[in-house]
């Protein structure tokens, strides 16, 4: 099966960096799986999990909050804002996650701002509910 | 001529002073290794950012839609020098080399007719140019209470940068830091962060349509302040590695002048001690005679 080059880059480090057969995306028009020879597109990520397949059947669950992805000829760029590695992806560390931004949250004042923490919180939310399985 | 117990005293106050350097020296070293880990393991995600954004750019066509960030207020009156220095003195020439970079670039600047404004992140630049330019500073961070340089702290500082130019108080802004290229050499760089510098067309290869989720604009809105972000975490990062490199090359230095000092003064002390036993030799030797 054909691969494709992908990388997962946090702003202190790089998270993956690989060939791989598919990646799962959380845009924010909606999820999408980016595949080998996939079309050009940059799109915005909202918070959720990254699957990244990189042998037949086996996927790799990575947390991303916020972010850009660009998808180009040469392979798949993933830049997020945070990133959590699947080894570090236990509900704790969401927890963990979730009183980071709704410390942010309290500590602005700008109502579009809270808008948008809230929502990530109740997405990181979800995302530690799809961890339980 | 110095007594002995003058010389012995001093000394002793030299060898004080080469163990603290030498402590100093060694710190640095521990230091500098982190720093430079971290500095190496952020580079990758400005790299990327600054592809992707000129990937984006080069194949936007400019129009009254183009974010003011990346096309900028369309006038270069007021310039903002962010000078990013470090907390602590002690580091040779490392903080007044990035000062001195700012203060040609201001004069320069104010020669020509233009404002400019100051912004301070780090003690040792402010004190520095406070004596110079008190009127231009207009903010000062002190980083001095962060342990482990973050992310966030980066995006505090591009907030406030960010704050100031929707409030159009200035129209290009640059990025003053050190650049980290090796133990014994750092650069003072200047950046140009705003308007966006796009350096080489990356993106002029792929004449592929390019999808983009959501639209080109609303995703160039939110890339171009990460990008400043970004960019000013990259300086913070690449100054943290250059000041513990810096201090720990004068540092170094320091120790070796104090080790010269000890040699010199310990030669001193036993010509005089040896002077002192000869002349009361000869003292002793002379009263017996004299009997």
């Amino acid at each position: 099966m054909a691969t494709f080059h992908f990388e997962l880059v946090a702003p202190e480090r790089v998270l993956y960096s690989g060939e791989v057969d598919a990646v799962l995306l959380p845009g924010t028009e909606g999820e999408m799986t980016v595949l080998p020879g996939h079309a050009p597109v940059m799109t915005a990520l909202k918070t959720g999990f990254i699957v990244i397949t990189d042998k037949q059947n086996h996927g790799t669950r990575m947390l991303v909050r916020g972010g850009f992805a660009d998808i180009t000829a040469s392979g798949l760029t993933v830049l997020a804002e945070r990133a959590l590695d699947a080894t570090e992806l236990t509900p704790e560390s969401i927890d963990r996650e979730i009183l980071h931004v709704e410390m942010l949250r309290d500590a602005s004042h700008d109502q579009a701002a809270r808008d948008a923490a809230e929502a990530t919180i109740a997405e990181l939310r979800e995302a530690k509910a799809a961890l339980q399985y | 001529m110095p007594s002995l117990k003058d010389l012995r005293n001093r000394i002793a106050s030299v060898k004080a002073t080469q163990k603290i350097t030498k402590a100093m020296q060694m710190v640095a070293a521990a230091k500098l290794r982190r720093a430079q880990a971290a500095a190496e393991a952020a580079r990758p995600y400005a790299e990327r950012m600054s592809q992707v954004l000129s990937n984006l750019a080069g194949r936007l066509t400019p129009g009254p839609e183009t974010p003011r960030l990346l096309a900028g207020t369309g006038s270069d009156r007021v310039h903002l020098l962010i000078v990013c220095t470090a907390e602590r003195g002690l580091c040779g020439a490392f903080n007044s080399a990035i000062a001195r970079l700012a203060r040609e670039h201001a004069t320069r600047l104010m020669s020509e007719g233009k404002t400019v404004k100051i912004f301070c992140v780090g003690k040792k630049g402010h004190d520095i140019l406070r004596r110079q330019f008190p009127d231009q500073i207009i903010d000062f961070v002190e980083l001095r209470s962060v342990r482990v340089l973050g992310f966030e702290h980066a995006d505090m500082i591009a907030k406030k940068v960010l704050e100031r130019f929707e409030a159009g108080e200035f129209d290009v802004a640059t990025l003053f830091y050190s650049r980290f290229k090796s133990v014994i050499s750092q650069i003072p760089t200047a950046q140009q962060i705003v308007p966006a510098e796009i350096g080489g067309n990356g993106g002029a290869a792929t004449d592929a349509v390019y999808d983009y989720e959501p639209s080109e604009n609303e995703i160039l809105e939110t890339l171009l302040p990460r990008n400043l972000t970004v960019q000013i975490f990259r300086a913070l990062l690449e100054n943290a590695a250059s000041e513990q490199g810096a201090r720990m090359t004068a540092m170094d230095n320091a120790t070796r002048n104090a080790g010269d000092m000890i040699r010199r003064q310990t030669l001193t002390y036993n010509r005089t001690r040896q002077a002192m036993i000869t002349k009361e030799l000869i003292e002793i030797i002379s009263g017996a005679e004299a009997l």
